[in-house]
């Protein structure tokens, strides 16, 4: 009787502590793609991570309005130019038991920087990784990094003595005949663990009630979800289907065709809000002809008037109404306002004038205009092959006779990755969250170094832009910012690109699931409640 | 016989070269692996090391001289897609695909055949025009439209069967089945009734257009002469005599089945071969793509064979023509 008792008063006290038995609450959740791999440095992809960041942490992780937080470590510093020291949290556990230390730390960071890893870009600046003391790391770069906090909140720390137990210190390389065992099998300290993986068919998550950030304050009350079963579903009428049939409980990806049609039905809710990814079309700067054009002798887009012209053609909100019916964010500059550098007053467009376009054409000596192929991908972003006909369109009607020429991503981006085109549209996303990412990558002239001009494929080059990108990657604060802002102004005037918009993306969920929306499209189910 | 079904396997070997051969040629368009495994950020050294990895370097032939060496070996390589071995990956699909196709396929004969008959003998009944005006829809309507108007009825609407998926599966031995379970049997409707209804309606109208050939003929006359009962008539004498043509569209068709499982896999979520090909397809995961069209080719190689053999079985007459003697 008296161990009864007892045994009240101590549920009593675990609930009103919140800690009681927790009720199982499992949430079902589709998306149209599946992870390729378990693999936290092998694929660097929007589907990959949205399964493990859930799984593994980061040393900093990220509120919902993508803020940075503490995540593994609790502190970090910049103490010398070229070194950046966290402190580790103390007493976290991985799933399988093992002590989080520095090691692992070291080891992650070493792993990450392995030629066969994808997640360079998060560790392009380090040069090692050294451990201080068992809860100290001194991260120690080739160049004065600024925002190395910010690209860490994407390399996952896994366990050292793990890894080596399975062979898997790298991640897989392609000319390995085996199967690594991180390609199916995870081990991380997050709030969920990986409990089955059926490639393509289901990979189901559980709570780790262990987990240090269950108790922590946030800016949302943690969720009190248990369990996640994520089932791929790659047709979209059937993803739609399986919600409303209540087979699914939450769809990341609902397609746009069917959203009123899920509004309208009472027990669903879409949550709407802005992508980190942006619209743009690039020009062949480059050639002294263009490749895909009836133009010879010259190639019109080396002309800044002829570039002018093609945007003030551009019709953007009809784009933005009938095309996107409304799930766009119409912009004039490079990247959205969740990125580090974003500049509201250079936020600005070309005004739609096809008046002014005809005269620049006219002005730029050609009255007639010309014919050009334009292209562009149909599976990639939302609703890419309409835009582009809009697009197609609206330059036609002011005498630039545009060819489409729309292909599965695939065939697309090999053709544009060899440089083989006219003008393209791409939809550009920045994991990094900071101004620096987008500049490198698609306005630095290709010069071989890591990064520069990758996606530069219209080899846009001007050396005034250079030189403030690379003044982007050493400065720090306030003379960084003023940086980027210049190079936001010479991007509007210099017009390398003709920016659109930005895309949104919609999450649809039953009525009694609640989850932040976050503009990086990945669900943070640490905040998501299921009534 | 012996010596029959040795020359037909050497007739096959040129097919299935000439089936990877085209394959191969064809990969050059769906796509650039590399770019897809690089994702958004790499260097141009980091591409070539990857270009190099993959052997996509060598010329054209010498790739796909490898290609064949390490096929006859049943060594197909890791999948650029998933990072696991292809022969695992089709091996674990399989069971799935081949579930789905021998139900769709049973379903088909078992309402086809008698729904054919049917027609056949009540030519001008109201339940034979109900049937036909069925079977035009079935012959017309494209599969992927049949399984979403399905889906729409029987998962959104009616909320009695699930939109996607296999259900629960259990496991024996390699094979995992969803036969054995009710979730499973009940996920398994609709998927096959969509791959099966062309079928059946194929099956049917040839079933009923044989009868009515047959029905006319002398020896059905003479057994009606001879007063045997109508059940005997129209079983043992006309049915059994439409047989052949049905085999054979029959076995054609199971082929098709499996590989045309294809859209009804993508449509529900079925995770088979199919699904694992279409995936493959839009990641230019050239090594699935590559074995998974060797296993097609292999697999209608064989279905022609049986087919062969079959007739053998149904039609004294071959057995004769092939100098085995009569009896």
């Amino acid at each position: 009787m008296l161990m009864r008792r007892v045994g009240l008063a101590a549920a009593a006290a675990l609930l009103s502590l919140g800690l009681g038995v927790a009720e199982a609450r499992t949430v079902r959740w589709a998306a149209a793609g599946d992870p390729n791999t378990m693999d936290p440095h092998s694929q660097n992809v929007g589907t990959v991570t949205m399964v493990l960041q859930q799984v593994y942490d980061a040393l900093i992780a990220r509120n919902p309005d993508l803020s940075l937080r503490p995540g593994l470590a609790t502190a970090w510093t910049q103490v010398a130019p070229d070194r950046w020291r966290f402190t580790l949290r103390p007493g976290v556990r991985f799933h399988e038991g093992e002590a989080f230390t520095a090691d692992d730390v070291v080891f992650s960071i070493t792993r990450a920087l392995q030629p066969t890893s994808n997640y360079g870009i998060f560790v392009d600046t380090v040069d090692r990784a050294e451990k201080v003391d068992e809860l100290t790391v001194d991260i120690v770069t080739r160049t004065p990094d600024p925002i190395l906090p910010n690209k860490f909140a994407s390399v996952f720390m896994m366990s050292k003595s793990w890894a080596e137990r399975h062979n898997a210190t790298r991640p897989q390389n392609t000319r390995a005949r085996e199967e690594m065992h991180t390609v199916r099998n995870a081990n991380g300290t997050g709030a969920f663990r990986l409990a089955l993986r059926e490639p393509d068919v289901r990979t189901v998550l559980r709570r780790n009630e262990a987990w240090y950030g269950w108790q922590e304050a946030s800016p949302l009350p943690a969720g009190n979800v248990t369990e996640i079963v994520f089932r791929p579903i790659a047709s979209d009428p059937t993803r739609v289907a399986a919600l409303l049939s209540n087979e699914i409980d939450f769809v990341l990806d609902p397609p746009l065709q069917d959203l009123n049609r899920l509004r309208a039905a009472g027990n669903i809710r879409v949550l709407e809000g802005p992508e980190v990814r942006t619209l743009f079309l690039a020009f062949d700067t480059h050639r002294d002809e263009l490749l895909y054009s009836d133009l010879r002798g010259r190639n019109p887009f080396r002309d800044v008037r002829v570039r002018q012209a093609l945007y003030h053609a551009i019709d953007i909100q009809a784009i933005h109404r009938t095309t996107m019916r409304g799930q766009s964010i119409v912009t004039g500059t490079l990247f959205p306002e969740q990125v580090n550098g974003f500049v509201r007053e250079e936020d600005v467009r070309l005004p739609y004038d096809p008046a002014r376009a005809r005269a620049l054409l006219a002005e730029a000596g050609l009255p007639n205009g010309f014919g050009v192929t334009l292209d562009c991908s149909n599976n990639r972003y939302v609703n890419d092959e309409q835009i582009c006909q809009a697009i197609a369109a609206m330059w036609t009607r002011i005498g630039v006779r545009t060819q489409l020429k729309a292909q599965p991503l695939g065939p697309f981006f090999a053709q544009i990755q060899r440089d083989d085109t006219s003008v393209y549209m791409l939809g550009w996303g920045v994991p990094t969250l900071d101004a620096l990412y987008s500049f490198q990558s698609l306005l630095a002239t290709r010069n071989g170094a890591q990064g520069d001009g990758i996606w530069n494929y219209g080899r846009y080059s001007n050396p005034a832009m250079d030189a403030l990108i690379q003044r982007m990657k050493v400065e720090t604060g306030a003379q960084r910012a003023e940086t980027i802002r210049e190079a936001l102004r010479l991007y509007r005037e210099d017009v390398p690109h003709i920016p659109l918009h930005h895309q949104m993306i919609p999450w649809a969920m039953r009525s009694n699931v609640t989850i932040p929306h976050a503009a990086n499209n990945q669900p943070y189910f640490r905040w998501m409640v299921v009534n | 016989m012996f010596a029959f079904i040795v020359s037909r396997i050497l007739q096959a070997l040129p097919v299935m070269l000439a089936v990877a051969l085209i394959s191969f040629a064809m990969f050059a368009y769906v796509g650039d692996p590399v770019a897809i495994m690089l994702g958004q950020d790499f260097t141009e050294a980091q591409r070539q090391a990857l270009i190099r990895d993959l052997g996509l370097d060598q010329p054209f032939f010498v790739q796909f001289g490898k290609f064949v060496l390490n096929a006859a070996q049943g060594e197909f390589g890791l999948s650029y897609r998933l990072s696991r071995p292809v022969l695992d990956l089709i091996i674990e699909r399989a069971p799935a695909t081949l579930e789905l196709a021998l139900t769709a396929a049973a379903l088909a004969l078992l309402i086809g055949v008698p729904m054919g008959v049917y027609t056949g003998l009540y030519r001008n009944s109201w339940l034979s025009r109900v049937f036909l005006t069925f079977s035009l829809v079935g012959v017309s309507l494209p599969t992927f439209l049949i399984g979403i108007l399905l889906i729409l009825t029987f998962s959104v609407w009616l909320g009695w069967l699930p939109s996607f998926g296999r259900g629960e599966t259990v496991k024996i031995g390699g094979w995992s089945t969803g036969y054995l379970t009710w979730g499973g049997i009940k996920a398994l409707i609709l998927p096959s009734i969509t791959l099966g209804l062309f079928q059946l309606t194929l099956i049917m109208r040839l079933v009923r257009a044989e009868m009515l050939e047959v029905l006319r003929t002398d020896y059905i006359k003479f057994a009606r002469a001879r007063g045997l009962t109508n059940r005997a008539v129209h079983f043992g004498h006309a049915l059994k005599n439409t047989l052949v043509p049905v085999i054979t569209i029959t076995g054609l068709q199971l082929g098709a089945i499996i590989a045309f499982a294809i859209v009804t896999e993508t449509v529900f979520q079925w995770p088979g071969m199919g699904l694992l090909f279409i995936q493959s397809v839009g990641a230019a995961d050239i090594p699935v793509m590559a074995a998974y069209l060797m296993l097609i080719a292999a697999l209608f190689v064989t279905i022609n064979l049986i087919v062969d053999l079959l007739y053998y079985a149904v039609d004294p007459r071959l057995r004769i023509g092939g100098g085995k003697g009569g009896h």
